[in-house]
């Protein structure tokens, strides 16, 4: 009797809703903490950013302009097929991050409750930071946070889940869409969040997720018009000058981040959503 | 019809108070600044109101370090209280001043003595005394308890509406505890230097804030300099993105206030002749020299030529001269530089085939004058749809569905402002929602108010001023 072989999973981008591959072809080994052989990721190319770029604006529109009382709900749904798959993720968090069972296991339960906590922000943050405004004349002024648009993640280099959940998870909340840019040598768990996003009614192109460089793929996404804002986490300190230097060609909102990256097992507090939303003031006369 | 005509209704020049020279205002005293003095003009004649004493870099650096003391040992540490009161007695002063300082504005910018007298100055006294009341209350700001200053703020102002700008800087900067270097614009610069004086007036300590007259290059001292832990600059998206890629890659904070191409969409169900007040408003105030002018007429096909006629008609009684006029409506055009590029872009619309319309104001023989023109017929590929003019020139384009209206209006890089003009209320909440713009005037427009978020989205810059959101501007938060 033979012991059954497994199926091994092809991991792939998540763009659009879809999960192709590199339009360039190349892919990269990973490997797990031990230099084990774990996959072939994509190795994704400038063009498969300017698609995700292309697919996140499309999805702008309808992911923002949904209610936010469904953008929690589908945020909470997140968590709840998270919850389902701990036992797969908390295996893939292991095996690159290098930590216990019992390590990845608390990383997994806190990146479900991270998905939890920013779910139920989405019919919050409005009435934490808009306001009527007292002015002085006949009118009614009122101001409403609003999200941003198309933010450029690049993920944290390190904590391959949770820090991820932790950047991901404010840029949707506030009804962003996303383009994100993988931990190089840890991509697994961001493509089968992927898998969880896919199957949670994200809708397509909400959240869009490349593996490869940071270096690589942060000057495009930062060079690119259709983008609004960055978040440099996941890049190299050297690289970070250069992305936001390139972000001041089209005035988008660079993210302050920590030299290092920060322990995502903290409490977060709002200040993640703070970056991604504008403030927008409306005024109407009072009269008869 | 017999035609009516005005007399002539002059304020006194001699309000102003006009010194022959002025000079920087660094650590709580005049010095004279190390910089090549400049000469500020009347835009309305082109003769000299006064030499100005400018900053070299010797002289931004020694105000940083001022305003670093200051921070340091007097404004950081002094209860929010105590701040406050200075900022109200600022206010207080800036009102009993007003006239003067009204006179000055206009003789300095060339704008009418009614908009400098009943907008510009009081709306600066407005955000001082609004301010004032925040100093002692940022622990209920929404930023968590005790909130810290950045320190000292750099910050850089444009020539449109000198003092008001100040105000909008100056007021939130100091009720959160920073201290303030501050650039007033190169041809603008004497309201900045008259309200040095009132903080003297006020007893303000020494260094918490440094006026430091100059040109471009003492705005990039300031920018650069490694002592100044946040930059706030009002002015043209192409500067803002300059400053932007300077401070990349620095511990500073950066908040911008840039320019715009703000659409004013008028419904066909709109009241027309209330819309046209609205859309004269929203362009000719201040010569159109506003970064939220409604500068982008989109009008609903089925009403466009009656609000064409309506607006055409009402364009000709506005009243172009001398900005000292109280019968004034447009005065004069801030400076040469200026009116060259008003010119030239205005010339480009009817190149590319827009239908060129100009009130038949006489203009006077002296001074940057631009008659109120309207540019119809235009398209969006066309540059005046796309580029910010800053003067008196409307586009007009029309549009036959609401998802049009908002795709054209959107159809732009920036995202300051934006005006409505319709009697639906549903349709307002519609759009209000879809514009992508920070400020958004339902059947009004320029409407200002410092307990009111100002800002812009996208290339119009990021970061509030006014509110309880303009505070984060100079907070850790």
């Amino acid at each position: 009797m033979s012991d059954r072989v497994s199926v091994a999973k092809t991991y792939k981008l998540y763009l659009d809703g879809k999960f192709p591959r590199s339009e360039s072809g190349r892919t990269y080994p990973v490997t797990d903490s031990a230099g084990g052989f774990l996959a072939n990721a994509s190795h994704a190319s400038r063009k498969d950013v300017r698609d995700a770029v292309s697919a996140a604006r499309k999805a702008f529109g309808g992911w923002s302009g949904a209610t936010a009382y469904n953008r929690g709900q589908v945020l909470y749904r997140v968590a709840e097929v998270l919850e389902g798959r701990r036992e797969q993720f908390a295996a893939e968090v292991a095996a690159c991050e290098g930590v216990s069972t019992a390590e990845s296991s608390a990383i997994v339960d806190a990146a479900v409750d991270r998905w939890v906590w920013y779910a139920g922000w989405t019919d919050k943050i409005a009435s934490v930071l808009g306001a009527a405004n007292p002015v002085a004349g006949p009118y009614f002024s009122f101001t409403v946070p609003e999200p941003t648009g198309v933010v450029g993640v690049l993920a944290p280099q390190s904590s391959s889940l949770l820090g991820l959940v932790s950047v991901l998870a404010p840029v949707v909340a506030t009804g962003c869409t996303a383009v994100v840019v993988s931990s190089a040598e840890r991509p697994l768990p961001a493509i089968t969040l992927s898998e969880v996003l896919a199957t949670a009614d994200v809708p397509g192109g909400v959240v869009n997720v490349l593996t490869g460089r940071a270096d690589e793929l942060g000057p495009w996404l930062a060079s690119h018009a259709d983008v609004n804002a960055i978040d440099p986490t996941g890049a190299s300190r050297e690289a970070r000058v250069d992305l936001a230097q390139r972000a001041s060609n089209t005035v988008k909102r660079v993210l302050t981040v920590p030299a290092d990256e920060p322990d995502w097992t903290r409490r977060p507090d709002i200040s993640r959503l703070r970056r991604y939303l504008e403030a927008k003031t409306v005024w109407h006369p009072k009269g008869t | 019809m017999s035609v009516w005509e005005y007399a002539p209704a002059p304020e006194s020049r001699d309000l102003a108070n006009l010194q022959p020279a002025y000079r920087p205002f660094v650590d709580g005293e005049f010095v004279d600044g190390s910089g090549d003095p400049l000469t500020s003009v009347d835009p309305a004649t082109e003769e000299t109101l006064a030499e100005v004493g400018t900053a070299a870099e010797s002289d931004v650096d020694a105000a940083v370090r001022a305003a670093r003391r200051a921070f340091e040992q007097v404004w950081g540490p002094m209860p929010g209280a105590e701040r406050a009161k200075y900022l109200f007695r600022i206010a207080r002063l800036l009102q009993e001043r007003a006239r003067e300082l009204a006179v000055l504005e206009t003789l300095d910018n060339g704008k009418p003595i009614k908009e400098s007298r009943d907008s510009d100055v009081p709306t600066a006294a407005a955000h001082f005394f609004y301010h004032a009341g925040w100093a002692d209350k940022l622990d209920y700001a929404g930023y968590g308890p005790d909130p810290q200053p950045l320190g000292v703020a750099g910050q850089i102002i444009p020539w449109n509406f000198p003092l008001l700008m100040l105000a909008w800087k100056i007021a939130p900067a100091l009720a959160t505890g920073n201290t303030v270097v501050l650039k007033p614009a190169e041809t603008t610069p004497l309201s900045a230097l008259v309200f040095a004086e009132i903080c003297q007036q006020a007893g303000l300590p020494a260094g918490v804030v440094n006026i430091v007259p100059g040109a471009g290059d003492i705005g990039s001292a300031i920018v650069r300099h490694p002592g100044i832990d946040k930059i706030a600059f009002t002015g043209s998206t192409a500067v803002g993105k300059e400053i932007q890629h300077a401070v990349a890659g620095t511990s500073k904070q950066l908040t911008l206030e840039l320019g715009g191409k703000a659409a004013n969409v008028v419904f066909d169900d709109a009241p027309l002749d209330q819309a046209v007040e609205g859309i004269v408003n929203g362009i000719f105030f201040n010569q159109g020299h506003v970064c939220c002018a409604g500068s982008r007429l989109l009008v609903q096909e089925s009403v466009a030529e009656e609000l064409l006629g309506k607006l055409r008609a009402r364009v000709s009684t506005l009243r172009l001269g001398d900005p000292l006029d109280k019968n004034t409506d447009i005065g004069a055009i801030n400076s040469a530089e200026q009116l060259a590029k008003i010119r030239e872009l205005t010339a480009s619309g009817e190149a590319e085939g827009a239908e060129r319309w100009t009130s038949p104001c006489e203009l006077p023989e002296r001074g940057f004058f631009f008659a109120p023109t309207v540019l119809s017929g235009v398209e969006q590929a066309m540059r005046v749809a796309r580029e910010e003019i800053f003067g008196p020139v409307l586009s007009v384009l029309t549009f036959r569905t609401p998802d049009e209206a908002v795709t054209k209006a959107n159809n732009t890089p920036y995202g300051l402002s934006a005006g409505l003009w319709t009697e639906k209320g549903s349709r307002i909440l519609w759009l209000a929602d879809r514009m992508r713009a920070g400020v958004v005037w339902a059947n009004t427009f320029n409407r200002f108010d410092p307990a009111a978020p100002f800002g812009g989205y996208q290339e119009s810059g990021f970061g509030r001023e006014g509110g309880r959101t303009g505070l984060e501007a100079y907070l850790h938060v």
